[in-house]
């Protein structure tokens, strides 16, 4: 299916995303800040669905959203915030690290501005029915040992964190 | 409004990346700075999924999904570190961490 008006879609999405994330490092309360990260893993997803990467977007979804942004969201309320509510939000450094930052921005823009021509203008869609099963199949093909990788990694997360936040071991 | 090509989400990938890098940089507050961290990854993932996107294959897709995975374990771990910390220091200041500081 052709799809429509996606140049206006990109532009919502990536607006919101970028508001967003300027949310997220700026808010005082930690809250809002988790909740502006929400709103940009949100807009992200839509990004990969308007990239035919439905998967990447599902799991965007569930697995951002639904799992490290409740995770972060309880440990939230388990250290006590209202100290921190009335100290001083930005370290000494700040103007130093904004300015580095944004020479580096503006690094990035200058290489891809003049690298434009190298990048195609319009790519042709892909097929999204077979997505979800083609990533399945090189998963447990291609990337056998990476994903059995991930999944020790897992394991010493779950250990990690167990033992990081357990009061005597 | 042209045509949206894989530079356009290079940028945007690129913006989310810096605005990630000040919150690291700048912030006090442990929370939000694993939440830029979470921003710098996620700038990433938009980069492999556009690059896989422009190819017309499939392993950048695959790696941004080791990439969730790998956020999802720096968060536990992290936040683990976050709440041994407040338990010693009753805050979540990173200027704080200064133990091994002469």
């Amino acid at each position: 299916m052709q799809p429509v008006a996606t140049s206006w879609f990109f532009y919502g999405l990536s607006a919101v995303a970028i508001v967003s994330a300027l949310m997220v490092i700026t808010r005082k309360n930690p809250v809002h800040s988790a909740i502006s990260l929400v709103f940009t893993l949100l807009s992200l997803a839509g990004l990969y669905l308007m990239l035919y990467a439905p998967f990447v977007a599902g799991v965007q979804i569930i697995l951002y959203v639904g799992g490290i942004m409740v995770l972060f969201l309880f440990v939230i309320m388990l250290v006590n915030i209202e100290h921190n509510l009335r100290e001083e939000q930005f370290n000494k450094q700040w103007l130093v690290a904004t300015i580095a930052t944004v020479v580096l921005g503006a690094l990035f823009g200058y290489v891809y501005y003049h690298g434009k021509g190298f990048f195609p203008a319009a790519v042709p869609p892909t097929p999204e029915q077979v997505n979800t099963q083609q990533i399945g199949m090189s998963l447990y093909t291609a990337y056998m040992f990476p994903f059995e990788i991930a999944s020790v990694l897992l394991l010493v997360a779950i250990i990690g964190a167990v033992v990081m936040a357990k009061k005597r071991i | 409004m042209g045509e949206i090509s894989t530079i356009h989400y290079l940028v945007v990938a690129a913006a989310l990346f810096a605005i990630g890098t000040i919150g690291v940089l700048t912030r006090r507050n442990v929370v939000i700075i694993l939440m830029s961290i979470e921003l710098i990854l996620n700038a990433v993932n938009l980069n492999l999924v556009a690059f896989s996107r422009m190819h017309g294959q499939l392993p950048g897709q695959v790696f941004s999904i080791f990439i969730i995975t790998d956020a999802a374990a720096e968060a536990a771990v992290g936040l683990g570190i976050l709440i041994a910390f407040f338990r010693n220091k009753e805050t979540i200041n990173a200027d704080e961490v200064d133990l091994l500081k002469w």
